[in-house]
């Protein structure tokens, strides 16, 4: 009888710890690192860890409109690299990308920002087309167009995906097919192939997880 | 009783040569039909979809047998050489310009258009490779 109770008991135990540690489940941060010295609202001293953030910028959206990082500040949001006559990998990307924005379509704390690596073709009037094409209306995903330094130094320094002409390549550019997940304080949580389904299906769980880590 | 049993064994042989061309012909469709899958993995599905559903108004489906049939001679080119023409697929207009895959030799495209053909609620039967060269030879 005893070694029934204590079976249960352990079985109980068991549940309870897993079950804890799902709740307290964070998502990594990427990117560099440092320690700083701050001072809290007490006036009192510490240290504390900061972490790589994406810097302020400004772009054209697919509607031609000047938009900065004030349409995505306090979000959650999706980044990637694309361009749109490319046929090798952003077709699938995107494809994967659409079922997260399907998913999250409503949640007005979730968008997507993707930013075309080809300054010479992809103006916002045929950034525009694509997004309907595709089946995107509104600016819940953001289709941007920059200079190709401001894009390309975005891409490589800040959201730490390769970017890069090449002519030897079947449609000119070589890129890399992450979708950067960015925290509402602008931090690297996370990095998945959007080539790859299941990688594309745990983005969309992880992005639950990344807003309710801003509910406590 | 003689000529019977030589009638009757010609009769036979024959029978058998006639299995035996269905069996080969069918042998060729599976070879087409798992050589022509690794193809379109590699070459169309990005666009196309794995079961070929298309991408948005951007690609087409590939499930309009209508016109697949009635550009039965056109599709090895269109593969080979992409295309750069507005078509009519499933009642929608596609514009896009599909790219061309030089690279593919003929008997790729034969496998590839095969197995397309033949997939996605396709059942448009067998096209043996020296059917697709000469349609690949009168490429417009």
């Amino acid at each position: 009888m005893n070694k029934i109770i204590s079976s249960v008991a352990i079985c109980l135990l068991s549940i309870t710890i897993l079950s804890s540690c799902q709740q307290d489940k964070k998502l990594p941060f990427y990117g560099e690192r440092h320690a700083e010295t701050v001072k809290d609202a007490a006036g009192v001293e510490k240290i504390d860890t900061v972490y790589q953030t994406i810097p302020n910028w400004s772009f054209l959206n697919q509607d031609s409109v000047v938009t900065t990082n004030k349409a995505t500040d306090g979000k959650v949001y999706v980044a990637d690299f694309f361009f749109t006559s490319c046929t090798t990998i952003c077709p699938t990307m995107h494809r994967n990308l659409m079922t997260v924005y399907k998913e999250f379509n409503t949640n007005p704390d979730v968008m997507f920002v993707s930013h075309t690596i080809d300054f010479k073709y992809d103006r916002p009037y045929v950034l525009k087309k694509y997004a309907q094409k595709l089946g995107v209306d509104g600016s819940k995903w953001l289709f941007l167009y920059g200079s190709k330094d401001s894009v390309y130094t975005l891409a490589e320094k800040n959201y730490l995906v390769a970017v890069g002409e090449d002519s030897t390549a079947k449609d000119g550019y070589i890129h890399q097919g992450y979708l950067v997940l960015i925290d509402k304080d602008r931090r690297i949580r996370g990095a998945y192939d959007g080539t790859k389904e299941d990688q594309v299906e745990q983005l969309r769980k992880d992005i639950p997880v990344l807003l309710a880590e801003y509910k406590k | 009783m003689r000529k019977y049993v030589i009638n009757s064994s010609l009769l036979l042989s024959v029978i058998a040569v006639i299995i035996s061309c269905q069996n080969q012909e069918t042998i060729d469709l599976h070879n087409y039909m798992s050589n022509g899958k690794d193809i379109y993995k590699a070459k169309c599905q990005n666009c196309h979809g794995e079961n070929g559903e298309g991408l948005g108004q951007l690609a087409p489906p590939l499930t309009d047998s209508v016109f697949l049939k009635t550009n039965r001679d056109r599709l090895a080119c269109i593969i080979k050489n992409g295309a750069n023409e507005s078509f009519i697929i499933n009642g929608k207009e596609y514009k896009e310009k599909m790219p061309a895959f030089p690279e593919l030799a003929d008997i790729d495209v034969a496998q590839v258009m095969v197995y397309i053909t033949n997939s996605f609620g396709n059942k448009q039967g067998f096209v043996p490779y020296a059917q697709v060269s000469k349609n690949l030879q009168n490429c417009k």
